[in-house]
């Protein structure tokens, strides 16, 4: 049986958790468990106020764990993460679950992760000085740790970041696949490329092999022909309800093409 | 098992009784405080036939601790009628052919009440997106759409 | 914004439009309740001190139970009782026995094995859902894992484990003779070796789950007077009913049964499966007892459709005349035989489509796999095979070079045509379908084909029974009763008397006569002239019948 402990810290919440213990967020993930009497021994949750905390204005914008899809789709400063949001689940699970859940979401769920990592986001510990990679976490799925907020560099404009989630079901439905890039430009160069991948690994992952094809092109059709023929390259998707291994590989570089060729036309 | 008392608003009205450990707020409000008119379809979040209103925004009951309700305002398709005087949704869904088993009729009614509340004149889009996360198996969404959107355009008028 | 069109230029003379609510928009005599949320679903009965029961189910597709032992369960918190198939009045049953029809062969919960992943072994009553779940988990039996088959003509092979011992090949018994439901009409042998053509395919379907929003479930709890009521979410309330009366060894007039508020079926809320194991719980603990499937189990152990698998060989002349079909099918019934038997009578008494063919022969299987058992769902027994006679239907019109609409028209069921099934073909509409299909989809149709009509055409050579029905023995089966069916004669074979006709026909394309073949009485294509007399009344009882 579950039981559920409250705390008004995070601090607090962070010291309760151990053996048995999971964070409860949104529930959107967890309860399900709870429901099938599967759930974890306790949950532990925090009613912390900054855990809801928004500084959505500078050059990196800090969003709390517990900062929910709606909230971020009611924030005019985070423009540029509208279309990964709206993109998760159905109103209902948006207006409940949370950025930190999403990054711990296992698969067909945690397309936000893939926006995040791509965009190179940091994830702050309960509890810890300093910020790690989100890309670093995804190792930690398996005893994911307390996270407080997500710091994210913003993109200096609307054309270097771009999200593509494939659902076969619309507009609500789990990934086939997600894929996210970030290309920041110098001198119409791409300089730092990022592409992250939802459903085509263990856990959302970098693509290198996009990555490398990008990498100090121009974002022009012969650089995008490149980057979709090497799309596949590294990756191990999973074989589920929605599509097998096989299709994944075989439509990626189909969807990689037509998210970069979005970003092309800008 | 420790049983922790909930007290929250339900459709306007104070209203107290006491939770089960872990227990679901769908199951909460059926079993142990008396409203059922949101339905279990899955357990999982899937089918949106739990969905409630919690101040004002609709949420998964299933997949919400019924504990996190203490304080809040919820509010269900049982609630939307005034007295006996139906909501201009329920008067739309009724006129439409929008509910045939009628089993996600409530979770669509609410889902359909928040759009309203805070869009009153939806666009067709805006109607399917705010549906999305509920799914209906009999009806067809066709009638339910044009429900909401007659709703949405007596809305105006009024 | 309505989807529906009239096109009231067709059977102008027969239809009769001064009705009072076809065509008209009206209101559901049940729609307050359902956008007030106050329609009473099954679940929606409160009962203080409700139990709840759950399902130990076999994590294989087929083994033997050596032992089950549910001590660890009964001492387990919340639990009321555990029970098993001793528990059961009446353990073995079939759903159709209440029509005298197949053997009994299933049972509530197995005791010797399983024949499908999720099949049930115990149910346990709890205090608490979470209870009984916790509880479920320690039930423990002792498997003997067997060898399991889940295609049917692997099935159907010598060799194939024994899915369902009543049934030892694996096969359905038809009528107590065949191991196949047959349809003979005509020589199809023959005229395959006349056509100008032969089309062959192969077709499948998948199992597919009727996912209602409502899971099923039953509630029951004792009433006065040694009586139980019963809440049900059943589609069918008077069959559950009677299951539950058979299964439970007990008259029906103790059983209090409620329903009718169905939070959707479309085939699946028949199985009457809730009902007796909630009633059952309900007189061993004298407690009310609710038994529902969470939507894991309704997807995984609710019977689906079953599915399909069809192979078709057509005979076709150049001129595009199906001179010939023949069907194989198998049935995928899953362990047990549920509804399947039924749909292969349903669907066989559907082929050859609605076409105007005059040699038919099929050979349909109701085959027993380790999947889970099939049932109804929404035109079960004829979608299966539309799907595989529609899909035909185009390879044979490529095959011949001609327009898949007109490949249609041209054979389409004309008023007065004899169908396969040995019946007149009567109020037939496809032609006209065709024509606004073809219409809808920009397809020009040659002349012959615009000027088609369902009352043109038909009757006369078309409308008469072929001299010669070809016939055998083949998947005969020595020795097996089943029931009275078989005993009343009921669904044995139709004997129609055959009118004296000249020797078995002969065939060629029309255009271009193949002039090897002498031709006396040609397959006619549609002659003018068998129009329809008087309007139409229908009866749910006796069909359509003329005034």
């Amino acid at each position: 049986m579950t039981t559920v402990e409250t705390f008004p810290t995070l601090a607090e919440a962070a010291r309760a958790m151990g053996s048995g213990a999971a964070f409860f967020g949104g529930g959107t993930v967890l309860m399900r468990d709870v429901n099938a009497g599967e759930g974890p021994q306790r949950l532990v949750r925090s009613a912390d106020p900054a855990l809801k905390e928004v500084r959505a204005q500078g050059e990196t914008v800090r969003l709390g764990a517990g900062v929910t899809m709606a909230r971020i789709l009611a924030e005019r400063d985070l423009a540029f993460l509208h279309s990964v949001a709206r993109q998760i689940g159905g109103p209902q699970v948006r207006n409940m679950g949370t950025l930190g859940g999403n990054l711990f979401a296992p698969h067909p769920y945690g397309d936000f992760a893939v926006a995040l990592i791509a965009l190179g986001a940091r994830a702050v510990l309960a509890g810890q000085g300093g910020a790690r990679p989100v890309e670093e976490l995804m190792r930690e799925r398996a005893r994911p740790p307390l996270v407080a907020a997500v710091e994210i560099p913003r993109p200096r404009s609307g054309r270097e970041f771009s999200f593509l989630k494939v659902s076969r079901v619309k507009p609500k439905g789990v990934s086939v696949l997600s894929v996210a890039a970030f290309l920041p430009a110098e001198g119409g160069r791409i300089r730092g490329a990022r592409v992250a991948w939802g459903a085509m690994g263990p856990a959302p992952m970098r693509g290198q092999g996009a990555e490398r094809a990008l990498e100090g092109g121009a974002l022009d059709a012969a650089t995008i022909a490149r980057a979709a023929a090497q799309a596949a390259e590294g990756l191990d998707p999973p074989t589920d309800a929605l599509a097998s291994a096989w299709y994944r590989k075989e439509v990626a570089g189909v969807h990689l093409r037509r998210l970069l060729e979005r970003m092309e036309r800008g | 098992m420790a049983k922790k008392p909930v007290t929250f608003t339900l459709n306007g009205r104070e209203s107290a009784a006491f939770a089960e450990e872990g227990q679901n707020l769908l199951d909460f409000l059926r079993r142990s405080v008396g409203d059922l008119s949101p339905k279990y379809g899955c357990g999982q979040g899937g089918c949106g036939g739990c969905t409630v209103l919690i101040d004002g925004e609709p949420h998964l009951s299933c997949l919400t601790l019924a504990e996190a309700a203490a304080g809040r305002k919820v509010e269900t398709a049982s609630g939307l009628a005034t007295g006996p005087v139906l909501h201009r949704l329920q008067e739309a869904f009724m006129e439409r052919f929008a509910a045939q088993c009628g089993f996600c009729t409530p979770g669509m009614l609410v889902s359909a009440k928040a759009l309203l509340d805070r869009n009153p004149r939806p666009t067709r889009e805006e109607v399917i997106e705010a549906l999305s996360g509920n799914l209906c198996r009999c009806t067809g969404y066709e009638p339910i759409i044009e429900a909401v959107l007659d709703a949405a355009g007596e809305r105006a008028r009024a | 914004m309505s989807m529906i069109e009239f096109r009231k230029e067709f059977f102008r003379d027969e239809r009769d439009d001064n009705l009072n609510e076809i065509g008209k928009p009206t209101r559901r005599q049940d729609i307050l309740g359902h956008v007030t949320g106050r329609s009473p679903f099954y679940d929606d009965h409160l009962f203080e001190g409700l139990l709840h029961i759950r399902c130990a189910r076999s994590p294989h597709h087929h083994a033997r139970i050596r032992r089950i032992d549910v001590s660890e369960a009964e001492r387990s918190e919340g639990v009321v009782r555990v029970l098993t198939g001793k528990d059961v009045p009446r353990n073995l049953n079939t759903l159709l026995s209440l029509l005298d029809f197949g053997l009994d062969d299933e049972p509530l919960l197995a005791e010797t094995k399983c024949a499908y992943k999720g099949e049930p072994v115990a149910a346990v009553i709890a205090t608490s859902e979470a209870a009984a779940r916790a509880a479920v988990k320690k039930v423990r039996v002792d498997w003997d894992v067997l060898p399991h088959v889940l295609d049917v003509e692997e099935a159907i092979r010598p060799g194939a484990p024994t899915v369902c011992e009543v049934y030892p090949g694996n096969k359905f018994v038809y009528h107590g003779k065949y191991d196949h439901q047959k349809l003979r009409y005509g020589d199809v042998e023959a005229a395959f070796r006349q056509a100008d053509h032969i089309v062959e395919g192969r077709y499948q379907m998948s199992p597919i789950e009727q996912a209602p929003m409502e899971t099923c479930g039953a509630i029951a709890a004792p009433e006065v007077n040694d009586r139980y009521v019963c809440y049900t979410g059943t589609q069918a309330l008077f069959f559950s009913l009677g299951t539950a009366a058979k299964v439970l060894s007990m008259p029906s007039s103790r059983l209090h049964f409620v329903g009718g508020t169905v939070g959707g079926g479309f085939g699946g809320k028949v199985d009457s499966i809730h009902e007796p194991i909630a009633i059952l719980g309900a007189m061993l603990t004298g407690k009310p007892c609710k038994f529902a499937w969470d939507r894991e189990e309704e997807m995984q152990v609710g019977a689906p459709r079953g599915a399909e698998r069809w192979y078709l060989k057509d005979g076709v002349m150049k001129d595009g005349r199906i001179i010939a079909r023949q069907f194989t099918g198998y049935f995928d019934s899953g362990a047990y035989t549920r509804l399947s038997s039924y749909a292969i009578i349903k669907g066989v008494g559907h082929l050859p489509g609605p076409y105007t063919i005059p040699n038919v022969s099929a050979n349909v299987y109701c085959v027993y796999t380790n999947r889970t058992p099939a049932t109804a769902m929404r035109g079960f027994g004829i979608t299966g095979v539309d799907f595989a006679i529609e899909a035909h239907m185009d390879k044979g019109a490529e095959a011949v070079g001609m327009n898949p609409i007109e490949f249609r028209i041209l054979n389409a069921y004309r008023d007065g045509d004899m169908k396969a099934h040995r019946r007149e073909a009567k109020n037939c509409a496809l032609v006209e379908c065709c024509q606004v299909v073809a219409e809808k989809a920009g397809v020009r149709l040659s002349g012959e084909a615009a000027a088609a009509a369902s009352t043109k055409g038909g009757g006369g050579e078309r409308g008469r029974l072929p001299a010669h029905t070809v016939t055998d023995q083949d998947g005969r089966v020595e020795g097996i009763d089943t029931g009275g069916y078989a005993r009343k004669g009921g669904g044995a074979s139709v004997s129609v008397p055959t009118p004296p006709r000249p020797a078995a026909p002969q065939y060629q394309s029309a255009p271009t006569p193949a002039p090897q073949q002498a031709a006396p009485t040609p397959a006619p294509p549609p002659a003018p002239d068998a129009a329809r007399k008087g309007a139409l009344r229908f009866s749910s009882l006796s069909g359509f019948r003329r005034r």
